[in-house]
C-alpha cells in the first residue's frame, strides 16, 4: 500500500514523573493507521494502550511527557501541535469515544444539546439547526425515537444508549480518526455487538480510520482489520487480525491467545501468562520487557529489540520468534 | 444429584410511580444440585441482580419459595437474615472485589471479618484460620497486612473469594468474579475456583456476562429475559443448540475470531418491552423476536420440556 496513513506514529516515547521515580511507560512505539482501516490495539492493562491514544489526542496527564516521536495526521505532527490549533483538530477530525459514557456526558444537559454543542463548535452548524442535526446524528446510532431521545439527560438512558450518544457526539463532524477505548466494556454482549457493527458500518461509510483500544482479543479478531499487540509499553507484534490469530509469531501473544477464553474446550487448556509486567521505574530495563516472562529467552534477547518483518505486514519485535 | 437450592415460582415486583408494578422476577423455578455450577446469563436489567439478591437474601421476595436444603428461607426477613444461622450456608463473591473490599481493612481483617461474626472465632484460632484461607485461595501470606489500595487485581480477587468461603458456605454466589481481570488473570482465578469448588463441595451459582467463561465453568445454563428464565440446560446443549431465540442472538453475539463461524449471525433489533405492568399475554420477547408471530402477542409462551433436563420458552422452539 502507497497512500499516506491517516495516522502515522512514529519513535513515541512517554515518561510519567512520579515521587517514586521516572515510569517510562512507552517506548519507540510506531504505527499506522490507513483511510477507512480500523486497527486494534490489545494488551493487557499498564501495556501502554491507552497512553497511546491519550499522547495522540494531547490529553496526557500532566506529569506524562512525550520524551520522543512524531504523529503524523493530516500533514502535521500532533505532537507538536499548541493546545489551541489542537483543541481545533480534537472534534472535528479528531474524535474519542472513552470507556465509561456516563462519566463523559456532562450529567446535567441534555444529549441532544450535547450532540448539538460540538456540531456548532466544530461542524459549522448554525444553532437554530442544530438541533435537528442532532436528531438526525441519534436516528443515524439508531436510537428509537430519536426526537424524545434528544430531550433526555444522561441517567435517563441505559449504558448502551449512553454508548451510542458518545458514538453520536465523536462521529457528529465526520471525523478522519476515531479512537475508541475500551467502547464495549461493560455493556451486554448483545449490545457490544449493535455497537461495533455500527462503527465499522460508519467507518466504511465515511473512509474513517479507527483506532480500537481493546483487552479482548477475539473482539479485536472480529472487528478490525489489523491488530497490534503491545506489552510494558512496547509493541511486540503486529499483524492482519487473521494472521495474528492462526499464526501469532511473538511468544507473548501466543501467550495471550492462550489465555483467552474462546473455542477451547475445557477450563484446563486455558494457559496462564507466567510473571508480571517489570517494574518501569527500574534504571536497568532490559532491552526486551517480556524476556523476563519469557520461555524462549535467548543470549541475543540482550540486543536493542528488533522489527522483524515475517510477513507482509507483519512485524514481530523478538529475537526468536515462534 | 439431589437439589441443594430449590427455588419455586419466585417473584420480585417493586412498586413504582403510580401503583404500578414492575415485574423485576416473574415467577422464576429452577434448582441448582450439590456440587452443581449453574450459569445465570442475561442483558442488564433482565433480573438477574435481583434474582441474587433474592436467593442471597438480602432482598425480600414478593411470593414464591427459596428452599435450601431442605430449608424455607423466603419466610426470614432480609433484615434479620444476617444474623441467622443460615447466612453462612450462602455466600457471595462480588463483581469488583476493588469496591466490595473495605477500604479501611487490612486483607486479614476482611477475610477475619466473616468467621468473626458468624463463626464466633477469636484470637490464635481466628489468625491461624485466616492463614489457612490465605493459602487456600494463593494470597501470599506477607500481604494478609496490607490494604486493598496496596494489592493488584488478581489479588484482591484472591481476598473477595477467601473471605466468602471463610464460613464454608455450602452455596457461593459469583457475580461477574474475573470481569475486572486481565485474561492471564483470569485463567489463574477460573481454575482456582474450579479446584476450590472439588475441594470444599460447594455449588455455585455464576452470574457472567462473558459467556465464553460461562461455556467453561458452567454444568447448567439458565437465560433470563427480562424477569424470566427463557431457555435451561446443560451448558453444552445450550451453546451447541440454542433454541430460544434470544439465546441465540446472545450466542451469535460472542466475538469470534474466526470468520468461518461468523456466519448467520443474528442481530436484535428493537428496545426490549417495559417491565412494568407487562401484559401477560405477550411474549416478553415480542417486539425484539426476529420471529415474532400473531400468537407470540396473544399467548405467553410458558417454559415448557424440550428434551431431559432441557427447558425452553417459545411456541416455535
Amino acid at each position: 500500500m502507497t497512500a499516506v496513513p491517516t495516522l502515522a506514529v512514529d519513535d513515541l516515547s512517554v515518561e510519567f514523573r512520579t515521587r517514586a521515580g521516572t515510569v517510562k511507560v512507552l517506548e519507540r512505539v510506531g504505527f499506522q493507521v490507513d483511510k477507512g482501516e480500523t486497527v486494534a490495539l490489545v494488551g493487557e492493562s499498564g501495556s501502554g494502550k491507552s497512553v497511546t491514544a491519550f499522547a495522540v489526542m494531547g490529553i496526557l496527564d500532566p506529569a506524562g511527557k512525550v520524551t520522543s516521536g512524531r504523529a503524523m495526521f493530516g500533514g502535521a505532527d500532533l505532537l507538536a501541535l499548541s493546545e489551541a490549533e489542537l483543541a481545533e483538530q480534537r472534534g472535528r477530525e479528531l474524535s474519542m469515544i472513552f470507556q465509561n459514557p456516563r462519566t463523559a456526558l456532562n450529567p446535567i444537559r441534555k444529549v441532544g444539546r450535547q450532540i448539538a454543542d460540538v456540531l456548532v463548535r466544530h461542524g459549522g452548524a448554525t444553532r437554530p439547526d442544530a438541533p435537528r442535526l442532532a436528531v438526525d446524528m441519534l436516528k443515524k446510532v439508531r436510537i428509537p425515537d430519536p426526537e424524545r431521545r434528544a430531550e433526555a439527560y444522561p441517567f435517563e438512558l441505559s449504558g448502551g444508549m449512553c454508548q451510542r450518544i458518545m458514538i453520536a457526539i465523536a462521529l457528529a463532524c465526520r471525523p478522519a480518526l476515531l479512537i475508541a477505548d475500551e467502547p464495549t466494556t461493560g455493556l451486554d454482549v448483545t449490545t457490544q455487538a449493535v455497537i461495533m457493527d455500527l462503527i465499522g458500518e460508519l467507518a466504511h461509510e465515511s473512509g474513517m480510520a479507527t483506532i480500537f483500544i481493546t483487552h479482548d482479543l477475539a473482539l479485536a479478531a472480529e472487528y478490525c482489520d489489523r491488530i497490534v499487540v503491545m506489552h510494558a509499553g512496547h509493541i511486540v507484534e503486529s499483524a492482519p487480525a487473521g494472521t495474528l490469530f492462526t499464526m501469532p509469531r511473538h511468544p507473548y501473544s501466543a501467550k495471550l491467545l492462550a489465555a483467552t477464553p474462546g473455542e477451547t474446550a475445557s477450563l484446563g487448556q486455558l494457559a496462564s501468562i507466567p510473571g508480571g509486567l517489570p517494574d518501569l521505574r527500574r534504571p536497568d530495563l532490559p532491552a526486551c520487557r517480556y524476556s523476563s516472562r519469557c520461555e524462549r529467552r535467548i543470549d541475543d534477547c540482550r540486543r536493542p529489540l528488533p522489527q522483524r518483518e515475517v510477513g507482509p505486514r507483519h512485524l514481530v519485535a523478538c529475537w526468536n520468534p515462534l | 444429584m439431589s437439589a441443594l437450592l430449590d427455588i419455586a415460582e419466585l417473584a420480585k415486583r417493586f412498586e413504582v410511580a403510580g401503583r404500578r408494578l414492575l415485574h423485576a422476577v416473574d415467577e422464576v423455578t429452577f434448582t441448582i444440585g450439590r456440587g452443581e455450577t449453574v450459569g445465570l446469563v442475561g442483558e442488564s436489567g433482565c433480573g438477574k441482580s435481583t434474582l441474587v439478591r433474592l436467593i442471597n437474601r438480602l432482598l425480600d421476595p414478593t411470593s414464591g419459595s427459596i428452599r435450601l436444603g431442605g430449608a424455607e428461607l423466603a419466610d426470614l426477613r432480609a433484615r434479620s437474615f444476617a444474623a441467622n444461622p443460615h447466612r453462612a450456608r450462602i455466600q457471595m463473591v462480588f463483581q469488583d472485589a476493588g469496591d466490595s473490599l473495605n477500604p479501611r481493612y487490612t486483607a486479614a481483617d476482611a477475610i477475619a471479618d466473616p468467621i468473626r461474626r458468624l463463626k464466633h472465632l477469636k484470637g490464635a484460632a481466628l489468625r491461624q484460620r485466616v492463614e489457612a484461607l490465605a493459602d487456600m485461595t494463593g494470597l501470599p501470606r506477607e500481604l494478609l497486612s496490607r490494604f486493598p489500595h496496596q494489592l493488584s487485581g488478581g489479588q484482591k480477587a484472591r481476598v473477595g473469594i477467601a473471605r466468602a468461603i471463610a464460613v464454608e458456605p455450602e452455596l457461593l454466589i459469583l457475580d461477574e468474579p474475573t470481569a475486572a481481570l486481565d485474561v492471564s488473570v483470569q485463567v489463574l482465578i477460573l481454575k482456582l475456583l474450579q479446584q476450590l469448588k472439588g475441594k470444599l463441595g460447594m455449588s455455585y451459582l455464576f452470574v457472567s456476562h462473558d459467556l465464553n467463561v460461562v461455556r467453561l465453568l458452567c454444568d447448567r445454563v439458565l437465560v433470563m429475559y427480562l424477569g424470566k428464565i427463557v431457555e435451561q440446560g446443560p451448558a453444552a446443549e445450550i451453546f451447541g443448540d440454542p433454541r430460544h431465540p434470544y439465546t441465540r442472538a446472545l450466542i451469535s453475539a460472542i466475538p469470534q475470531a474466526d470468520p468461518a463461524r461468523r456466519i448467520g449471525r443474528l442481530r436484535l433489533g428493537g428496545e426490549p418491552r417495559s417491565p412494568i405492568d407487562p401484559d401477560p399475554s405477550v411474549c416478553r420477547f415480542y417486539g425484539r423476536c426476529p420471529r415474532g408471530e400473531p400468537r407470540c402477542a396473544a399467548e405467553m409462551p410458558l417454559l415448557r420440556s424440550a428434551g431431559p433436563a432441557r427447558q425452553v420458552a417459545c411456541h416455535f422452539a
